[in-house]
């Protein structure tokens, strides 16, 4: 009771909860109502405790209110199984603020694992999503997904078997995502539409595409950047895309390891990338038409730091790649450009130690066969950058277990 | 806008032989128990209605009905709105009628026709001093009462088209996913536009700008195409599919006065539809419905694919073919 009382002194500035209580929910008959209405009469402060065992759900569960826990005995002793779920769009949504989640595990949503929307200052801590049959364009999109939130913290979890994105934060700021395992996902975790985001010390593997930041056009809110990626190792991204056709991700190569489209001010240093044979690195503009006056379609200040890369694109999945794997001696440079800038800008600035080529597209939505492939030549690294107010709020910390 | 008081009388009186049938009327203070804080156990604590079974309504609860429905399973939907007495009614965005504090909004759904007629659920949202406060509650097997659920449940119910299915009454957070809007929850039903103006001149003594604009939905063959499928959209879509709501970060905008075509989803690329996009490029391909997202996850009752998320366990083909008929007679770039 002393550690719920101070987790709730913690909140204090979120909401004032007068007792916080922490209500156990055990798995069996009746645990879809039991859960739901926990979570739905839960008051701030409050920690739900999923006791061990499997829950067995047939419908989305949701989360409401500020300032609550829901806590399991660890990400492989409380499981919430959606095998057998009948509706809604993904298994756990939360729209309340201050929420944690921590120590528990989702199995088989038929949509996205945990959604979170609008729902700010959230912490996923040892939170597991997994679709069990390994990769397959029946799974649900996401597995960890906030979307429209400021302060975003994901620390320790795992997602396996997204049809989209293992961990996706979308049209957020202040968010960090650290320590965490993405793997047979299409893509491993991806950050869209977002800014002052770091992803650091993560383990992406086995997935179509490793890391993703992206910056789309005509979405509510827009111009992504401020996106710093280090300290991660991203190897073996050799999964065949098995997204389905019409989302973005769809058309992200297998075999890509760190890849930026859009956005300004990235930085990304100090990985280790292993086995990402179509491009370790990739940085391009936004391939597709658009109609979006306030959309730029260039990557804008993208600083390729130090990293430890192979010998880069040693299987490109691109038409010709035959010939281009003859030209540059049997493997495509580590770093790869599309060519094409905003001419007002540094678009890329490399590393002198690392190697690239560029596909020298003529144009914004040209295709391959326009290519004109050579070397690249990039500036290297400029001023160091200031990540102040990137990454999740400090008060975030203080939630982990 | 004059209080509804008198009219709600008229309306009453256009009631009146039920009314007059039952002399053993509830007497409940309900403007004590809508704006109380309690969540009451059951339906009956409030008196909305004399002969609840039969869905008889107590004096100053007003039946509507709406131009272009919400389409939940098929079931047969029984609106009520209760004002407190003197209360005053005024007109808001999209024209949505703004309901003082103290007032409810009741609606009940049912399955099964004339004597087979069974109650499954009523949703009552309530308007107190802090907002307004959404609550399901199940019908017992005797029909004689319904208990709050606030986690929702499955009934087993055939719908009109004699699928069975096991039919979805919302938990609690729910209800807001779709009455959600910048993070309170809102009435979506009664917007003047979708209203008939009889029932508004009687309800409000005037007819709002604005209203009875929307095509009814059993002149929908004869309506134009695209009034007919914008209705629908807004009202089977739009609640979440709108800045500040449950899926404003679709970017998809299918509210009856958004004009943008790419708002509306013509040439829009999915954002984070997943397999929800069945290997379709936009949500709307003029001319092509059957190239179109939104035609797609319309006739998808499968869960992670189907549109609506929520209240929808089987596909409305006539809805369905509202919106293909307007797609296929879109003119192509």
């Amino acid at each position: 009771m002393i550690r719920t009382l101070m987790a709730a002194t913690a909140l204090a500035t979120l909401a004032s909860p007068a007792f916080a209580e922490t209500i156990p929910v055990a798995p069996g008959e009746g645990a879809q109502e039991r859960l739901q209405e926990a979570l739905i009469l839960a008051e701030p402060g409050d920690e739900i405790f999923l006791q061990a065992g499997r829950f067995v759900l047939t419908d989305g569960l949701s989360l409401d209110v500020d300032g609550v826990t829901v806590r399991g005995a660890g990400m492989h002793a409380s499981v919430l199984d959606f095998t057998a779920q009948e509706g809604s769009g993904e298994g756990l949504l939360v729209t309340s603020d201050g929420v944690t989640l921590v120590d528990f595990g989702v199995e088989n949503p038929k949509g996205d694992g945990i959604k979170s929307k609008g729902a700010d200052d959230i912490v996923y801590s040892r939170v597991r999503v997994t679709w069990t049959n390994g990769p397959a364009s029946t799974n649900g999109a996401y597995g960890l997904y906030p979307v429209e939130s400021t302060g975003v913290l994901i620390d320790g979890c795992e997602v396996s078997g997204a049809s989209d994105a293992g961990i996706y934060v979308g049209q957020s700021s202040r968010i960090t995502v650290r320590n965490s395992l993405a793997s047979y996902n299409v893509a491993g975790i991806e950050i869209e539409n977002s800014r002052k985001a770091i992803v650091e010390r993560n383990y992406v593997t086995g997935n179509t595409g490793g890391i993703l930041v992206f910056d789309l056009p005509g979405l509510p809110v827009k111009n992504g950047g401020e996106v710093l990626v280090r300290n991660n190792l991203v190897a073996n991204n050799t999964t065949a895309n098995f997204a389905p056709e019409g989302n973005i991700v769809a058309s992200v190569r297998r075999g890509t390891g760190i890849m930026v489209m859009a956005n300004d001010t990235v930085w990304v240093g100090r990985n280790m990338l292993y086995d990402n044979p179509t491009a370790p690195i990739m940085v391009i503009a936004y391939p597709l038409a658009f109609d979006d006056p306030e959309y730029n379609p260039y990557p804008r200040e993208i600083s390729v730091d130090w990293n430890i890369v192979d010998e880069g694109g040693t299987d490109p999945q691109f038409e010709g790649a035959e010939q281009l794997l003859a030209a540059f001696g049997g493997a495509l440079p580590p770093v790869m450009w599309d060519g094409l800038e905003d001419p007002e800008m540094t678009t890329l600035m490399v590393h002198p130690d690392l190697a690239g080529w560029s596909v020298n597209l003529p144009k914004q939505g040209a295709g391959i066969e326009a290519a004109r492939p050579g070397l690249l030549e990039a500036p290297a690294i400029g001023q160091p950058i200031s990540i102040e107010g990137w990454g999740a709020p400090e008060a975030l910390e203080a939630r982990l277990p | 806008m004059r209080t509804p008081a008198l009219l709600l009388a008229c309306a009453a009186l256009v009631l009146g032989a039920s009314i007059g049938a039952n002399a053993t009327a509830p007497m409940i203070d309900k403007d004590a128990i809508i704006t109380g804080t309690a969540l009451p156990k059951t339906l009956s604590e409030y008196g909305f209605f004399r002969d609840p079974a039969a869905q008889v309504p107590d004096a100053g609860v007003t039946p509507y009905r709406l131009n272009m429905p919400l389409f939940s399973d098929g079931a047969e939907k029984l609106r009520f709105v209760y004002v407190p007495d003197g209360a005053e009614v005024g007109i808001g965005d999209q024209t949505l009628l703004d309901f003082p504090v103290g007032s409810a909004l009741i609606k009940t759904f049912a399955f099964g026709e004339g004597a087979d007629r069974r109650l499954i659920e009523t949703r009552v949202l309530l308007h107190r001093a802090d907002g307004w406060l959404a609550l399901p509650y199940v019908w017992n097997e005797a029909q004689t009462e319904a208990t709050l659920a606030l986690a929702g449940t499955r009934v087993p119910v055939t719908t009109p088209y004699g699928e069975q299915i096991n039919y979805r009454v919302p938990n609690k957070n729910q209800c807001k996913e779709c009455h959600g809007l910048q993070g309170a929850v809102t009435p979506i039903g009664p917007k003047a536009r979708n209203l008939s103006a009889e029932w508004l001149q009687a309800f409000l003594g005037s007819v709002p700008e604005g209203a009875d604009t929307m095509p009814r939905w059993e002149d929908r063959a004869s309506a134009d195409a695209t009034g007919a499928a914008r209705a629908y959209l807004d009202v089977n879509c739009a609640h979440c599919h709108r800045p500040a709501a449950t899926a404003s970060n679709s970017g998809l905008d299918l509210r009856w006065e958004t004009d943008d075509p790419y708002s509306i989803g013509v040439a829009k690329r999915p954002v984070a539809a997943g397999r929800g996009s069945g290997g379709l490029e936009f949500d709307i391909v003029p001319g092509d419905p059957e190239a179109s997202i939104l035609v797609y996850r319309m006739a998808s009752a499968e869960p992670g694919v189907a549109m609506p998320e929520l209240g929808k366990a089987t596909v409305h083909e006539e809805g369905l073919a509202l919106v293909e008929r307007w797609i296929a007679g879109m003119p192509t770039p």
